[in-house]
């Protein structure tokens, strides 16, 4: 069984979020980047699945060689191999459109990315590879496991789930529930350092959008405290002033 | 040219933020002085259909073949894509639902077309340029987004547009697209919906709780202060890691990101990656016994006091008001 996982680098959650130029950059002055949590999650379960199926598991990251240091956690945590496309990463698409090219003639079962970035959210990687490979994507998972040739996904739907059976390959965004983060070892830190990590170089993409500027949100007033003797107090704002109830 | 909206259905209904994303996508179809063209795929009944027209679709588009019952998410996406295309729309809107998410990317793919996921304010078209607001690293931030494909498909966050009725006329068509075989490869082996709860990503108000409850034995409040209210309820991460609630009510960086027009928050601290998933909700209530909590610098309204005691008071008081309605 062969896994490619996806894998992207960014701020820290604890990250203060500012911009530069004109509010047209993000300022990574100070930032301490990592390895994206909800890919972490895609990891762990690729890692478990390749255990339980003797399977390998390959990690591709769209980065700078700044991004090394995330690629060699994933090595820490279990991936068998790396591979760098060697691009900033634009956006979903140019980002998606890389790592399709990177996978299309190599026979992966099973590409599992995080269910978003943490830095720009766009949820889209694994619908545009799933559309750019021609098989069957599906965007949020909580659970994944294989039976015979199929993959049985467990997928979040507002207020329930549905679990699916689709045949391999396939590609799924991972979110919480699919595996427990895994704390690398020191074994496994020390294996990564040899592990192999290829550098490839990009293929041209047409770029179809890009941000022009970027905002922080408005500060909220000061808090309005209510008095711990006077609860119901709250429940008439939240009627006559907030309007919200 | 044209605008078209996808309107997803649960169990044969439009939800509200369907009616959102349609009204959205009305706007945009009148920024650009064209019409608004919805496509409905699966078996909603023609009243429900009609409905549609209430809120600007000028023609509704009606996809329901046997093949296509139930969400199969490549089909969905080809038939959406073979309408954008005979109906040569411009702008293709969805709503940034969980069936959402897995649509859009691929109709983008399909259409050469910019996505821009989380769209949270109508598109800047001024002079012929195309720009949209949306929500980035996880809400701290917002990113206006310039496309400049000739296609571009938006994906609305719910409950950041309000629903718009228009006076107006439509009609509704059947639409048949062909089905590759292909895209259909994923079968649904089991759906469970709750229809009772108000479901977390859509609700306007939510009742949330965290590690300040000490046990799930104690939700029984939160429970009823949010039925009360009609609200959806949440919880921190570590509630849901210990299995005290289910993961699909874990908001947050890592759980799901909401906006509801009233988030309580009742014993959770506010650390930065809780806040991460609600800060953009309109109104933030915090009640939390320590008054050093970060929660309040983010809050509009808070009590310092323990949740045990407040949260029966606020049950009553709600029980009052809905009294004297
Ligand atoms: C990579 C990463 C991602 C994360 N993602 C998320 C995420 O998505 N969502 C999330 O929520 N967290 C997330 N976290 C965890 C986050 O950092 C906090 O640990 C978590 O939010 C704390 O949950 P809590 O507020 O319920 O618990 P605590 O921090 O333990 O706070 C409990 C609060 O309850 C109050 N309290 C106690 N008793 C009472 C009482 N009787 N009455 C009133 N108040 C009381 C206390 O004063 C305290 O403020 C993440 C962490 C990391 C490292």
């Amino acid at each position: 069984m062969k896994i490619l996982v996806c894998i992207s680098n960014v701020p820290d959650t604890t990250t203060k979020i500012t911009f530069n130029n004109d509010n047209t950059s993000f300022n990574e002055g100070g930032v301490q980047y990592v390895l994206n949590p909800y890919d972490e999650i895609a990891l762990s379960r690729a890692v478990e699945l390749a255990e339980s199926n003797s399977g390998t598991v390959t990690v591709i990251n769209v980065g700078e060689a700044s991004t090394e240091p995330t690629i060699r956690k994933a090595l820490a945590v279990g991936a068998t191999d790396a591979v760098r496309v060697n691009a900033a990463p634009r956006d979903a698409y140019f980002v998606a459109q890389q790592i399709a090219n990177y996978a299309k003639d190599k026979a992966f079962d099973l590409i599992l990315t995080g269910r978003e970035s943490i830095d720009y959210n766009g949820a889209q990687v694994a619908a545009m590879l799933g559309e750019l490979l021609h098989i069957p994507s599906v965007s949020i998972i909580k659970k994944l496991n294989i039976e015979g040739g199929n993959a049985v996904v467990e997928r979040e739907i507002e207020g329930g789930k549905e679990v699916l059976s689709i045949p391999l390959p396939i590609v799924a965004g991972t979110a919480e529930g699919v595996a427990e983060w895994k704390i690398p070892n020191m074994r496994g830190i020390m294996s990564a350092r040899t592990k192999p990590l290829n550098v490839v170089e990009p293929i041209s993409v047409e770029q179809l959008a890009q941000i022009v500027k970027f905002d922080t949100p408005a500060p909220r007033g000061s808090v309005k405290l209510i008095d711990a003797a006077e609860p119901e107090k709250l429940i008439d704002l939240l009627h006559a002033e907030a309007k919200v109830i | 040219m044209s605008v078209l909206v996808y309107v997803e259905n649960a169990e044969g209904k439009f939800k509200k933020s369907i009616f959102e994303a349609v009204s959205y996508a009305k706007s945009v179809a009148a920024q650009l002085d064209t019409s608004l063209i919805a496509i409905s795929i699966g078996n909603v009944a023609q009243d429900e259909l009609a409905k549609l027209a209430k809120y600007g679709a000028n023609k509704t588009l009606n996809v329901n073949t046997e093949q296509l019952k139930t969400f199969v998410n490549q089909a969905y996406a080809s038939v959406i894509a073979e309408a954008a295309k005979k109906e040569n729309a411009e702008v293709v809107v969805l709503s940034n639902s969980f069936s959402g998410k897995g649509l859009a990317p691929r109709i983008g793919v399909k259409l050469e077309a910019a996505v821009i996921s989380g769209a949270i304010e109508l598109p800047d078209t001024t002079g012929g340029q195309f720009k949209v607001k949306r929500s980035a690293f996880s809400n701290k931030a917002f990113a206006t987004v310039e496309a400049t494909s000739k296609v571009k498909v938006i994906s609305l966050t719910p409950n950041a547009y309000q629903v718009i009725e228009k006076a107006g006329e439509g009609n509704i068509e059947d639409f048949n697209a062909p089905v590759d075989q292909q895209d259909l490869k994923a079968v649904i082996k089991e759906v469970v919906r709750a229809t009772d709860k108000v479901s977390l990503p859509d609700a306007e108000l939510v009742v949330s709780a965290g590690r300040g409850l000490k046990g799930p034995e104690n939700w029984g409040m939160i429970e009823e202060l949010a039925s009360l209210l009609g609200a959806a309820t949440a919880c921190s991460k570590p509630v849901s890691d210990a299995d005290w609630r289910p993961h699909s009510e874990h908001v947050g960086q890592t759980g799901i990101a909401i906006s509801p027009n009233l988030y309580i928050a009742i014993g959770i601290s506010g650390a930065i990656q809780h806040l991460a998933g609600v800060s953009s909700s309109k109104v933030i209530v915090v009640i939390n016994k320590d008054p050093e909590a970060p929660f309040f610098k983010v809050a509009d309204y808070g009590i310092v006091g323990d949740a045990f005691e407040i949260v029966p008071k606020l049950i009553e008081a709600v029980k009052s008001l809905k009294a004297n309605a």
